[in-house]
């Protein structure tokens, strides 16, 4: 809720300008997913671990032949993962509380609605087609890899081997080959010997799977994995032992991932417009304070000179008034001395 | 004849020489493997983890030390702060090369080098936080490159372009403080989009704000590390106004460092607050958390303050050490220590010795490209045509030689 709250007074606005559509992430609204996009459902609770779908999706995608072949399942003795040659893996989980024997799982790209690998490209290699399917582009793509850290499925691989021409692995659920009519379903999906894979559109898949929990309630957990997990994804698991147990992540949230991001972009545009305006305007004050303190200066420096340009004035007019005096009174002693000098001269002759 | 070629060789075999020289061959060596056998031939890096030390030293790290250059110009030119005029030039020098060197080491990390201007000229995609992060670095580093570039226009004796650019200062400062302000956060904002994976002591969603802060730390006490260590070893080239100001420099910039790691320390105690993440302050993870938050933040703020109250230079160089240090720390914290803690130990990434020596390679290349610069451009000291300082009375007027290379460690260093 906080981050929600905070998104929402930091995002809407700002985002909205810069990002244009897709900053539809940043605001309240929901993207419940393109209608009729399609997915597929996997069933625990029949997956028989035979890895037949990952056979169908080797063959399909003309992936390289595996070291060990599809009908070996001592490769189910370790926990496998997604990589740039394989684009499915099935794993076995055992000793689950509550099982009665091992619970298998095929892993591949969830096809998010809202996919975190897309929001994070910095070149859109990634598109989530209108049919579901989230599909790279090889023709733009820089090979940051910043997609595999950002995807909570640890899904797309990369071809590190490859010098100059690495290329971003997943799972495509064949859209490809689907859409140029090559095939109907996506490979794993026609392989899988036991219906454990369903393919068709989200709506309808969601459906079965509440039709299905509903029918048997102590088969399955009543529990969709996917249709809220980051925002809900294109493909959906149905359990009856927890998802955690069967390697699927619980604490990933319901948030879609651009909506985590969302917030820090949105500031971008107030920073290109705040910053510049308020640090000119600290610059304009610093300028005004040196100036004003420039002025003051010469002002004070001024004042000092006329104050004692006045002070020498009056102390210069005093000593001249001084002298002027001396000189008069020296001179008036003088004439007095010489007029008794001369009377007593006359008095002296008269005698 | 024989007694010169002698006399050559002793010159050129100096131990500095020697490891410089290793480093440089074991570098080509490793870039020609990089780029025939492809990353993992030199990597250990994974489907699980896609980012080793190349995003977390030479990127991550890079760009925060690199971060002097937009602290130090708009302390100057911005906030008025004049009298650190002297320490801008070695700053920006400093940045553009840290920002240059951040690209070159991209180089060897993507996948496919010559599509990096893709975001930009072939198709963007503004949603990414990426993107941010490189249209930001891709116009810093072009800004970077014209403030530094008086530097060399007065080395070539060009006068006009020279006075051009420099009458451009406050609008170039301006518009790095605002780049840098944005993709120093975005750093952080990068692993926002991953709350699953990065552990939730270093996941916050004020990793943007705490990136930013604590670049600004690492930019000011880089300027006091560099300018050490420059100091030490490029003591002839500096004028006496550098000179005299340095003091003044590492002390100012010791307390903004003080004042900014105070910050820094109680935004994360904010943000630990805000995710109620105290009680995971009891695991093994809080420990290395605390140390961190305790011995990289708090203390190197306390043991500034103490150096600036103290006056105490030699304390505050090596806070400024421990502090880059800290910021390193927290850096690897959030992208490799923190990042993936859920996965099995097996799992974990440890990098190869490759890819630390194309680490050490990259930064051997920036610093002999720092010495040719300062030893030849106007860098620590005012080229005499070009002066903005009037000569104080009764100093002689002269810059250190131009032409000297002999270069003489100083004695004034850390333990001095």
């Amino acid at each position: 809720m906080k981050r929600r709250t905070f998104l929402g007074l930091l995002g809407a606005g700002g985002a909205a300008c810069v990002l244009g559509q897709s900053a539809q992430a940043a605001g309240t609204k929901e993207f419940p997913g393109y209608p009729g996009s399609h997915g597929v459902l996997f069933d625990a609770t029949r997956c028989i671990g035979c890895r037949r779908c990952e056979a169908g999706c080797n063959q399909v995608n003309g992936l390289p032949a595996p070291p060990q072949p599809f009908d070996d399942l001592s490769v189910l003795d370790h926990k496998r993962r997604t990589n740039a040659k394989t684009y499915t893996v099935v794993n076995r989980y055992d000793n689950i509380p509550g099982a009665a024997g091992p619970v298998f799982r095929k892993n591949q790209c969830q096809h998010c609605l809202e996919p975190a690998c897309a929001s994070a490209c910095f070149v859109r290699a990634f598109t989530k087609t209108p049919q579901g399917a989230v599909i790279w582009d090889g023709s733009v793509c820089v090979g940051c890899r910043y997609c595999m850290i950002a995807c909570p499925f640890d899904i797309p691989t990369f071809e590190y081997w490859e010098p100059l021409t690495p290329r971003i692995m997943k799972c495509t659920m064949c859209w490809p080959q689907i859409t140029t009519g090559k095939l109907k379903v996506p490979g794993c999906v026609a392989a899988c010997p036991v219906e454990a894979l369903v393919y068709g559109k989200r709506d309808d898949l969601l459906k079965i799977a509440r039709g299905r929990i509903q029918a048997f309630p102590s088969r399955y957990l009543d529990h969709i994995y996917g249709e809220h997990e980051m925002g809900g994804t294109n493909w959906l698991y149905i359990s009856g032992v927890p998802f955690k147990d069967i390697g699927l992540r619980e604490d990933l949230g319901t948030t879609a991932a651009p909506k985590l991001t969302a917030g820090a972009l949105a500031v971008v545009p107030a920073i290109a417009t705040i910053w510049p305006a308020l640090l000119v305007g600290i610059y304009a004050i610093n300028k005004r304070r040196d100036k004003v303190a420039h002025e003051e200066t010469v002002q004070a420096v001024a004042r000092a000179v006329a104050q004692t340009q006045a002070e020498a004035g009056a102390k210069l007019a005093k000593v001249k008034a001084d002298a002027e005096a001396d000189k008069k009174s020296a001179i008036e002693r003088e004439v007095k001395k010489a007029l008794e000098e001369a009377a007593k001269g006359q008095t002296e002759e008269g005698s | 004849m024989a007694t010169d070629s002698a006399a050559i060789k002793k010159k050129l075999l100096t131990p500095f020489n020697i490891v410089v020289g290793i480093i440089l061959v074991v570098g080509a060596i490793l870039t020609v493997v990089r780029f025939t056998k492809g990353l993992a031939g030199v990597t250990n890096l994974s489907d699980n983890n896609p980012w080793g030390i190349w995003i977390s030293f030479d990127l991550l790290c890079g760009v925060a030390l690199a971060a002097g250059g937009f602290t130090t110009s708009a302390a100057c030119y911005v906030f008025g702060l004049k009298r650190y005029h002297s320490a801008v030039r070695p700053a920006i020098l400093t940045a553009f090369l840290g920002y240059s060197l951040v690209v070159f080491a991209l180089h060897y990390d993507v996948g496919r080098p010559w599509r990096l201007p893709y975001p930009f000229f072939v198709q963007s995609g503004p949603t990414s936080v990426l993107f941010e992060v490189g249209l930001c670095v891709f116009l810093y580093l072009i800004t970077l490159f014209i403030e530094w570039a008086p530097s060399a226009l007065e080395w070539l004796g060009l006068k006009k372009p020279r006075n051009v650019i420099v009458r451009m200062t406050l609008a170039l400062t301006i518009f790095g403080v605002v780049l840098s302000t944005m993709h120093q956060s975005s750093l952080g904002a990068l692993y926002l989009i991953a709350p699953s994976k990065l552990h939730p002591l270093w996941y916050s969603m004020f990793l943007p704000l705490f990136f930013f802060v604590s670049a600004i730390v690492a930019g000011l006490s880089m300027v006091i590390f560099e300018g050490t260590l420059s100091h030490h070893y490029l003591h002839g080239k500096m004028d006496k106004t550098y000179l005299r100001e340095h003091d003044g420099v590492t002390l100012g910039f010791a307390k903004g460092a003080a004042m900014v790691l105070v910050v820094y320390f109680f935004i994360k105690v904010i943000g630990l607050t805000m995710d109620n993440n105290w009680h995971y302050l009891l695991t093994g993870y809080g420990a290395w958390f605390l140390v961190e938050l305790l011995g990289f933040v708090a203390l190197p703020a306390l043991l500034y303050a103490l150096g600036v109250r103290e006056r105490n230079l030699k304390l505050i160089r090596w806070t400024a050490v421990l502090t880059v240090l800290g910021i390193v720390l927290n850096r690897f914290n959030v992208s490799l220590v923190a990042f993936n803690w859920q996965l099995a130990p097996a799992d974990r990434y440890f990098p190869s010795w490759m890819e630390i020596a194309i680490s050490i390679f990259i930064v051997t290349v920036g610093l002999l490209v720092f010495r040719f610069i300062s030893t030849h451009m106007p860098i620590f000291y005012e080229h005499p045509d070009f002066r903005e300082h009037a000569p104080h009375e009764g100093e002689e007027e002269e810059a250190p030689e131009l032409t000297e290379h002999e270069l003489k460690p100083h004695p004034q260093t850390f333990g001095h």
